[in-house]
């Protein structure tokens, strides 16, 4: 074969492997309103940043007829790119190519790329849309799910870990994805579970539409495993690229410095705050007066909406955001929210973003409910989660603080590096309507008129102990400060962070409640 | 944020709170204690047929009927001894999943 013929064959080779199922498959799955894994790297990626590898790989499955079919790049397209000039690794499963099924090469791709990701320090980006196992493989089907999840778990807290879900993701499947970071859905397009409606069916009886069961709304509101709603694929990739943008590339590195803006001026926090202290505020509002650009990256919005976490910048340094939300279940910690909470902070931790807790928090949800949902173990976690996270940790008391969620919303005592409070903060064993219920028991009920003693007696408590000061007295909060002054604390707090050390006891590892 | 929404009381240990409510809280089920004598079907599916009678003594461990889900038939046995005071179905009846099928007295 001469030169020419040579590079003609490769072109040719590249072109027909590229078209992956073939164009009677590529059009059924536009049909479906669904792009195909090329177009989605290519529109998730810097433009003609993306380098793919092992195009040519094959499976090697004899059984079942398998021997002649040619499934081209075994059904995944990988590679990397960057976004917004930064590395990544990537892989995109091909759904036009035999359903996207999993074989044992079509995973050995993906492992490839994933230990590429781990040992070069980059974030990595899986793009699921697959039925499933490649049943003709069998059990090297199944290892090579395994050798994935294996690889999840090596890359957790080492490099970012982004999920992508673009098609059905059923089964073991999902585990991929659940052991990863983030994990993004679109409307009509996502569906996650483990086992699907027929199964349900006839185990059941139940009678349940796969979008019900597993649609992207579900798993981003109800079961809480997705991070991100989307309405189309291409918001979807903008809400990635975003994402990146506040991340560092790994655990050894600190997320980029931006320039520092400041918050817009329509986020002037001394108005958000509404005048009667019974009415709730939007805790996003507080995090916009106070971040660079008035700019917040929520994530899990739809889940557990009474507590809230994201990124922004303060002074062009990432921070994680946790607070509570008043304006739903008044802000209470829950077996949801614990979740939520707990693993973000965890989160932040290994990849050295700090954290700064924004506190207005009643108490736990009473019920048997919570109760018997294990609501005990999951609140554990964020007491663990706070205790362990050696990041800088600052905590700005705004309202309620009240017993137990106190310490848990990284009081001192959880070692916040600083803990400041508004003078409209309540720090107490209790509400002080619950407290003064107690405490004066025997003289609200030998009163004349005990409902007039409990008000008196509420009253009394709320003066004297619902205020900062009780807990400043003891130097539980460092500095009881003025709303406008919380973004000048906050930088300061930040800047002097930067050098934070500190040391746990030596460990294999910890036993956290999971 | 309006100061004239129309929020919700929730009530918690510490006070009581205007906010809103999620969809799985509305949603949450309030306990209610499970009465022995009262049997319920755990699965939906179909009444294959009943050996147990009104009136009839039975201990803890016999069958009362065969309940017919999934391809399987399930026994459903006495929780514990007692006299049947009322069976509230009869072979063929289609059923669903917490039904009441039969009481003890």
């Amino acid at each position: 074969m001469s030169f020419t013929s040579r590079i003609l064959d490769f072109f040719k080779r590249k072109s027909t492997v590229s078209l992956g199922g073939g164009e009677k498959a590529i059009s059924k799955q536009k049909a479906g309103g669904k792009m195909t894994a090329r177009e989605r790297i290519a529109a998730l990626l810097d433009e003609g940043s993306f380098h793919e590898y092992d195009l040519f790989v094959e499976h090697k499955c004899q059984d079942f007829g398998m021997a002649d079919k040619e499934l081209a790049a075994d059904g995944v397209v990988t590679g990397s790119g960057t976004i917004g000039g930064r590395p990544v690794c990537i892989y995109a499963q091909d759904f036009t190519v035999a359903g996207g099924s999993l074989g044992l090469m079509h995973a050995r791709k993906i492992t490839k790329v994933m230990d590429h990701a781990i040992k070069m320090g980059v974030p990595i980006i899986g793009i699921n849309d697959s039925g499933g196992a490649r049943i003709q493989e069998g059990v090297n089907s199944l290892a090579g799910y395994g050798e994935i999840f294996y690889r999840n778990t090596l890359a957790s807290g080492v490099v970012p870990q982004i999920s992508v879900i673009l098609g059905p993701c059923a089964g073991g499947a999902v585990y991929s994805p659940a052991l990863t970071d983030f994990v993004f859905v679109v409307d009509n397009i996502s569906k996650m579970f483990i086992t699907g409606p027929e199964v349900v069916k006839t185990v059941l009886g139940e009678e349940i539409s796969m979008e019900d069961l597993g649609g992207a709304r579900v798993q981003a509101e109800t079961a809480g495993n997705a991070h991100f709603f989307a309405n189309s694929e291409l918001e979807c990739f903008a809400q990635i690229r975003k994402l990146v943008g506040y991340l560092p590339n790994n655990s050894r590195a600190k997320a980029a410095m931006i320039e520092a803006k400041t918050p817009k001026a329509s986020y002037k926090i001394e108005n958000l705050i509404p005048k009667d202290s019974k009415i709730p505020f939007d805790v996003r509002d507080i995090v916009r007066s106070l971040a660079d650009d008035s700019e917040f990256f929520e994530v899990q919005e739809l889940f557990a909406p009474n507590a809230i976490i994201g990124f922004a910048r303060i002074n062009g340094e990432t921070v994680g955001i946790v607070g509570n939300q008043a304006l739903f279940l008044a802000g209470v910690l829950d077996i949801d929210a614990s979740d939520k909470i707990a693993r973000f902070i965890r989160f932040c931790d290994a990849f050295s973003i700090p954290l700064v807790t924004l506190v207005d928090i009643p108490g736990y949800l009473p019920g048997s409910d919570q109760e018997h949902n294990g609501v005990i173990r999951h609140g554990a976690k964020v007491l663990y989660a706070y205790s362990e996270a050696t990041v800088p940790k600052i905590t700005v008391i705004l309202r309620k603080a009240y017993g137990g969620g106190y310490i848990a919303m990284c009081s001192h005592h959880l070692r916040a590096d600083f803990v400041f409070a508004w003078p409209t903060a309540e720090i107490a064993v209790m509400g002080p309507e619950g407290a003064a219920n107690i405490i004066f028991r025997s003289e609200i009920m030998a009163a004349a008129n005990p409902e007039e003693m409990r008000k008196l007696k509420v009253q009394e408590y709320t003066d004297k102990f619902a205020n900062p000061y009780v807990a400043a007295s003891s130097g539980y909060v460092d500095a009881v400060i003025a709303p406008e002054e919380t973004r000048t604390y906050l930088v300061h707090a930040l800047q002097l962070a930067r050098t934070k050390e500190e040391s746990r006891p030596d460990r294999k590892h910890g036993v956290p409640p999971f | 944020m309006s100061e004239q929404e129309q929020f919700t009381e929730i009530a918690l240990e510490s006070g009581t709170f205007a906010s809103r409510t999620t969809k799985k809280f509305a949603q949450r089920k309030l306990f209610e204690k499970q009465d022995p004598k009262v049997i319920k079907a755990k699965i939906p599916g179909a009444i294959e047929s009943v050996s147990a009678q009104v009136g009839m003594s039975v201990y803890t461990g016999d069958t009362l009927m065969i309940l017919e889900a999934m391809k399987m038939h399930n026994r459903i046995k006495a929780p514990l001894s007692g006299k049947v005071k009322v069976i509230h179905v009869a072979p063929g009846d289609k059923i669903v999943k917490g039904q009441v099928l039969l009481e003890l007295e």
